[in-house]
């Protein structure tokens, strides 16, 4: 009981230390530059305080329920040398994990509304909804192939660098051709899925693959699918806005 | 009250089919693939309810908090009334030098706090043999960020295009890669990962987006979008260029103190 409660106080200190920096580069310049009392602040204090609950108990909840199935399961599959298994679950593993990831439906949301507002999409809260899940849908699709050439890669041995340098170069040749209202939102989807469900999932199936194999090394291996993950969504959200618009 | 239940149910229910898939997923591996029962599938459960009242009241600080934090500073950021009175006929993209340092000090202060990046830093020090001090490292990433959000305040004030600033980057990056030491390429790339945590993201977003909203000329759609783009590029180009300054020095005291070092 008691070490119950103290592991979920450390949580909450987590929590409020991802939070802190945030609060405190705002009140300094609330204090020191604007010099006026934040608007709303009843409603800000209450959302700050859901913001730290909420992540406290998701982290909690994906620590105790959802890591430690997922790295038994990345284990396994490493370990059964079933090559289609491996890259459906793979597919799958970055699909599932980042249609949930928190920053994704934050910033989804934002460039729905944002669009919305200049007349790209209907200003309705279905064609709003849709074209946010749509937004969803893609990265995390994009994040499933990273995966999946990233695995593949990771079997093969072939060396990161190259593969990253292609993808840079496509992300350019994609830029000239794609519409100027999806660039923004594209280049900030790489940035947005490697947050807190993607990453340790990712990276227990790089580190399990990596051990199973000989001469591989976990930390540049695992390293290996992160960078895909955060390249992959770049592209297809460029091709998004092609098809789209 | 009974507004608020709803409000909160019907948020309860959206949270559900986002978290769904990955239940789904790992079950159906579970049960076809690995063909084993979940260990402890008790606490499995208890767990995704968790993540679903979590990512819930997540939602909902998003909403009451994080977007109106952002939103609210670039409002108040670029008021008339904060901006110098000189040469107020035609705005120059100096007159908002507020803006960049709250950009620079809200990238500075999310980063060099970061328990991953911490953890990142320790293990650098540790591989490299104390060439790369743990604490310079977490400086130059929060450097990088600073900066990066610094810029991308500023390409949204004064409208340049996005393209322009990322491809010149990643040029930088990529000949950076040619000459750095083999082994801080992964933790390079990294660093721009790890700077991106879930409570940044929506408030550097709704940072860019309130900027583009109210300084004049500028549109949301075109200008808003591209600061997490530049907090996760600019501190690949400090760390590998902190490393080759490091390597360089020691290199440069090996030189000079040739006793210290045998052959």
């Amino acid at each position: 009981m008691v070490r119950n409660v103290l592991s979920v106080a450390r949580l909450f200190g987590a929590s409020g230390r991802d939070l802190a920096p945030v609060v405190l580069a705002v009140a300094f310049f609330q204090i020191v530059v604007i010099g006026q009392p934040f608007p709303d602040l009843g409603h800000l204090l209450f959302g700050l305080a859901s913001v730290v609950i909420g992540l406290t108990l998701f982290v909690r909840g994906l620590k105790i329920g959802l890591f430690p199935l997922g790295e038994a399961l990345a284990h396994g599959l490493a370990h059964k040398r079933n090559l289609a298994a491996l890259l459906g679950f793979a597919f799958c593993l970055g699909f599932g994990t980042t249609v949930a990831e928190p920053a994704l439906i934050a910033v989804a949301d934002e460039a729905a509304r944002v669009a919305a507002a200049a007349n790209v999409i209907a200003a309705t809260d279905a064609a709003i909804a849709d074209y946010a899940l749509d937004l969803r849908l893609t990265v995390a699709l994009s994040v499933g192939v990273a995966l999946v050439i990233g695995v593949f890669r990771l079997l093969r041995g072939w060396p990161v660098h190259v593969l990253i340098i292609a993808g840079y170069v496509l992300v350019l040749v994609l830029t000239l051709f794609a519409p100027a209202e999806i660039i923004g939102i594209a280049y900030d989807s790489g940035g947005v899925t490697t947050s807190t469900i993607t990453v340790p999932l990712v990276a227990a199936l790089g580190v399990g693959l990596a051990s199973t194999i000989r001469g591989r090394n976990p930390m540049v291996d695992g390293f290996g699918l992160i960078a895909f993950a955060s390249l992959m969504p770049v592209i297809f959200v460029l091709v998004f806005g092609m098809v789209r618009g | 009250m009974a507004e608020l239940f709803a409000t909160l149910a019907g948020l309860a229910a959206e949270t559900g089919l986002n978290v769904l898939p990955v239940l789904v997923i790992l079950f159906i591996f579970q049960a076809f693939v690995v063909r084993r029962r979940p260990p402890r599938l008790g606490r499995v459960l208890v767990g995704f309810g968790q993540v679903l009242v979590g990512l819930t009241l997540f939602l909902i600080g998003l909403e009451q908090a994080l977007f109106p934090l952002g939103r609210t500073m670039a409002q108040q950021l670029t008021d008339p009334a904060l901006l110098p009175t000189f040469g107020a006929a035609r705005r120059s993209p100096f007159d908002y030098v507020w803006v960049y340092a709250f950009g620079a000090a809200l990238g500075f202060a999310t980063t060099v706090a970061e328990p991953a990046l911490i953890a990142v830093a320790l293990k650098a020090e540790d591989i490299s043999g104390g060439t790369i001090g743990a604490w310079s490292l977490r400086l130059a990433v929060a450097i990088g960020v600073a900066v990066g959000v610094a810029l991308g305040t500023f390409r949204i004030v004064t409208g340049t295009p996005l393209p322009y600033y990322i491809v010149v980057g990643y040029l930088v990056v990529i000949l950076q890669t040619w000459r750095a030491n083999r082994w801080i390429i992964p933790l390079a790339y990294d660093s721009g990962g790890v700077t991106t945590s879930t409570v940044t993201v929506p408030v550097v977003a709704a940072l860019g987006l309130g900027l583009a909203a109210t300084i004049p000329g500028r549109s949301p759609l075109i200008d808003g979008f591209g600061l997490i783009a530049f907090a996760s590029l600019f501190p690949i180009i400090s760390v590998l260029g902190y490393a080759m300054l490091a390597d360089r020095f020691s290199r440069r005291r090996a030189k000079t103190t040739p006793a210290e070092d045998p052959p």
